[in-house]
């Protein structure tokens, strides 16, 4: 295994769950409730030393029990190595703790997130939609069960009776 | 060279410069020589809409080259790009206030009619919301396709009736919506 993804494991054993390698990129499974401690580790530890968050995703896997997964990849810039960590979510308890309070960046790429997948992150500063407008009645476009073409929105233009025609 | 086409010489003035022609002609003459449009770049149709008017292509020899950056001061908008849902309020919000006469070209094959993007949050064609008079085919469409569409307009603009009242069915676009 990775030395990185030992080091994680040795320190969090209850909350590491599996380490992937594949063409030098380390991605470790965490589970969620330890996610906060294991980011707040990797900013601070000095063998660790992620200061640059490089973004947060989010993968559907609707088939799965668990069907959420949230991506971080972070990255040290003084050690020059790159860490993913993976954590799922089920859609009946859709919640992560944020990292916002660790890597200030992360807070517009949670928001997208959430905005795309409906997932929410307990504790984050200013949880709104970011991509789609604050109303948008829709639901959350980038779920598999989402229909690509939308429900309608695209087709309406409401504003067109505000104000005055031309 | 315009004037000379569309007038005719005076029979009795012919030898002395002046030519008769009707007003209305003449303000439309006026109208498609000095086309005024708007930066509207969506997407990378703005790239070939700028090469447009940079000096190579330059397309200030159709009299259409001086851009603004104020709906105000414009009286053609060239939209360029891929219109999503969320940009369609704006775009509306700078047809309106665009002074009279006004006129949009759509440019590309995604402003017209969404292109491959038959997704959520893009307007499947531009005319949906506002009334389109041009529309230039192309992804993207080359300065000279641009070309064309511009001086199509100028033919229809010249076809325009400014001082008697214009046909019912020149905008239908502005009657469907609402």
């Amino acid at each position: 295994m990775h030395p990185l993804a030992e080091t994680i494991q040795a320190r969090f054993p209850d909350g590491f769950l599996t380490a992937q390698e594949w063409r030098g990129d380390l991605a470790v499974t965490v589970k969620r409730e330890a996610l906060h401690a294991i980011g707040r580790f990797l900013k601070d530890d000095p063998s660790m030393d992620c200061d640059y968050i490089v973004h947060v995703s989010s993968v559907d896997w609707p088939d799965e029990e668990e069907r959420f997964e949230v991506v971080y990849e972070v990255y040290s810039i003084r050690h020059r190595h790159r860490i993913r960590v993976k954590t799922r979510v089920p859609e009946h308890d859709c919640f992560v703790d944020s990292l916002t309070d660790i890597w200030p960046g992360a807070e517009f790429m949670e928001r997208e997130v959430f905005d795309m997948m409906g997932i929410r992150f307990n504790n984050h500063p200013d949880l709104r939609r970011i991509l789609m407008p604050d109303d948008f009645p829709e639901g959350y476009p980038l779920r598999k069960d989402f229909p690509l073409q939308g429900k309608g929105w695209r087709d309406t233009f409401d504003f067109l009776n505000e104000g005055t025609a031309s | 060279m315009g004037l000379i086409q569309i007038g005719k010489k005076h029979e009795k003035d012919g030898d002395i410069g002046v030519i008769t022609l009707s007003l209305e002609k003449a303000a439309n003459w006026a109208r498609k020589g000095s086309l005024w449009p708007m930066t509207f770049g969506l997407a990378c149709c703005a790239i070939e809409m700028i090469a447009a008017v940079s000096s190579r292509y330059d397309v200030d020899r159709y009299g259409a080259g001086v851009f603004r950056g104020s709906p105000r001061q414009s009286d053609l908008m060239i939209v360029a790009g891929t219109v999503c849902r969320r940009m369609a309020p704006v775009i509306r919000k700078i047809y309106d206030q665009m002074p009279e006469p006004k006129y949009v070209i759509s440019m590309g094959s995604c402003a017209t009619s969404g292109n491959i993007y038959d997704s959520y949050s893009v307007v499947q064609g531009v005319d949906r919301f506002v009334p389109v008079d041009i529309y230039v085919p192309g992804c993207p469409p080359t300065p000279e396709a641009l070309f064309d569409g511009i001086l199509k307009l100028q033919d229809q603009i010249m076809q325009k009736r400014v001082f008697t009242k214009q046909p019912e069915q020149v905008r239908p676009r502005d009657k469907a919506i609402g």
